[in-house]
């Protein structure tokens, strides 16, 4: 059985001024599935995990011709409320980027900016988001302390936790493990897949393997075309493109 | 441990594969024993089919699993040797459709010599297989040498079994289609106990990592 499509991208073409960064992406991202995008660098993976929560739309001289839909509505028509997008596709970057607040704070803020006066609401969301993010039996002792103060690995559960605290529907993470060890790496792919019970994801990875282990469907990048796109159990044994075989075998990229 | 669970799953699988296998074993000889053409046709109508299914799945599995995970050490011992067991359960199940075709064959046609021999072969066999599985399974190198210690009991009751058959065709050159029959189902059943062999010997490489094949280190 097909699973739901939930976000649907239609002939996405991008230009950062006369730089065609992404031609003609079609692509699907299916509900509660983990979509990887892998290609070398410059390909236009981050590019287009940003347009799914519209990053891009403060970028000089940057442009977007077709379409995207998330649950059949287009996310760049004129009366889309980005901050409300924003919120329901939630984003983990790179770098964990945690605010230099107490931990609690972190993952309360959200909430207080959307409104949400009730403190204990505000608490067992909290707690709640924090136990999702697999972190919250580490530092339940500590909530109150510096963010700042975790390691890494901690620091990018900690963005997770503040990112589903918001109540998003789909989770992009653009390289979320560049920047930690292979042991939180680990934990952040066991997340992932944790995650996918709830949320539609979809991770940027210049991590070929990363992707292999933790994705439904990868979709392979190259100088801003897409070369394939499959269930990455076929992708990654039998791909159907001479450049995708090249490109996974490491000839390339 | 993310391939955990395809490692899991491999197991589960090649689980339910040996028992379809040990099923066509100890059909194929009870059909010939009890002159059951019935029991025996489904071992070469049915079950061969699966028993080929599941060397097609559990290939692909093992192929998936590496390309996805990149095991390393004990776990990607486990698959390559999962891989070896599995084409070897394949040609049991071959053996065991070549036994049930010779028997189909006997059956028709008076008894050479009572039973005794091929039966114990064929006892001895499915319990070289069943615990050929189940040390990969508990990952026991103890259990998989004791596999591999029986083997020679196997040959040696195929020997006893020739030399009495060769007996019977010089006495009476009209049982030399029926006892090549019966040598070659003996013949099938020492293979088969020699494929279990190779599980236990690929157990012991799994678990320890150690090579015994071929003798090439003393145990």
């Amino acid at each position: 059985m097909e699973p739901e499509v939930k976000i649907k991208a239609e002939k996405v073409n991008f230009f950062y001024g006369k730089a065609h960064a992404l031609k003609d992406i079609n692509l699907d991202i299916y509900a509660n599935q983990v979509t990887a995008l892998i290609g070398p660098s410059g390909c236009g993976k981050s590019t287009f995990i940003r347009l799914l929560n519209r990053m891009n739309d403060l970028i000089p001289g940057a442009r977007m011709e077709g379409r995207i839909t998330m649950d059949g509505q287009d996310i760049f028509a004129p009366r889309t409320d980005v901050v409300n997008l924003r919120r329901r596709v939630g984003m983990v970057f790179q770098k964990p980027n945690p605010f230099p607040k107490s931990i609690f704070e972190n993952i309360a803020y959200g909430l207080k900016l959307g409104g949400v006066r009730d403190r204990a609401f505000i608490e067992q969301r909290v707690i709640e988001s924090l136990k999702k993010a697999a972190i919250y039996d580490e530092i339940k002792d500590r909530l109150h302390e510096g963010a700042l103060m975790l390691s890494g690995g901690q620091q990018q559960r900690l963005c997770i936790a503040r990112c589903i605290a918001v109540d998003p529907k789909v989770i992009l993470f653009d390289e979320p493990c560049a920047s930690l060890d292979p042991i939180s790496t680990r934990k952040i792919e066991e997340l992932i897949l944790e995650l996918k019970k709830d949320y539609t994801i979809a991770i940027v990875t210049h991590n070929m393997q990363q992707a292999a282990r933790v994705s439904d469907y990868t979709a392979f990048l190259y100088l801003g075309s897409q070369i394939e796109f499959g269930p990455t159990q076929k992708l990654f044994t039998v791909p159907k493109e001479k450049m995708t075989e090249d490109y996974l075998s490491g000839r390339f990229g | 441990m993310l391939e955990e669970k395809q490692m899991t799953q491999l197991k589960r699988i090649l689980i339910e594969n040996a028992t379809l296998v040990e099923g066509m074993i100890a059909k194929s000889v009870k059909g010939l024993r009890d002159e059951d053409a019935h029991i025996l046709r489904t071992v070469i109508e049915q079950d061969e089919t699966k028993a080929n299914d599941y060397e097609i799945t559990i290939d692909e599995l093992c192929v998936t699993t590496i390309a996805r995970y990149q095991p390393n050490t004990k776990a990607l011992r486990t698959i390559l040797m999962a891989l070896n067991i599995s084409s070897g359960l394949e040609r049991m199940a071959d053996h065991a459709v070549t036994i049930a075709e010779s028997g189909l064959y006997l059956i028709e046609h008076p008894i050479v010599k009572p039973l005794i021999d091929i039966p114990r072969m064929g006892e001895i066999t499915i319990s070289m297989l069943k615990d050929a599985i189940t040390a990969f399974i508990d990952e026991n190198p103890d259990l998989a040498l004791k596999v591999c210690e029986r083997d020679s009991s196997v040959d040696g009751l195929r020997n006893q079994i020739a030399r009495e058959l060769v007996s019977f065709m010089i006495e009476d050159p009209k049982t030399i289609e029926r006892a090549l029959q019966l040598s070659k189902i003996a013949s099938n059943l020492e293979r088969i106990a020699d494929l279990a062999t190779n599980i236990g010997e690929d157990v012991i490489y799994m678990v320890k990592g150690t090579v015994i094949k071929h003798h090439k280190d003393q145990v």
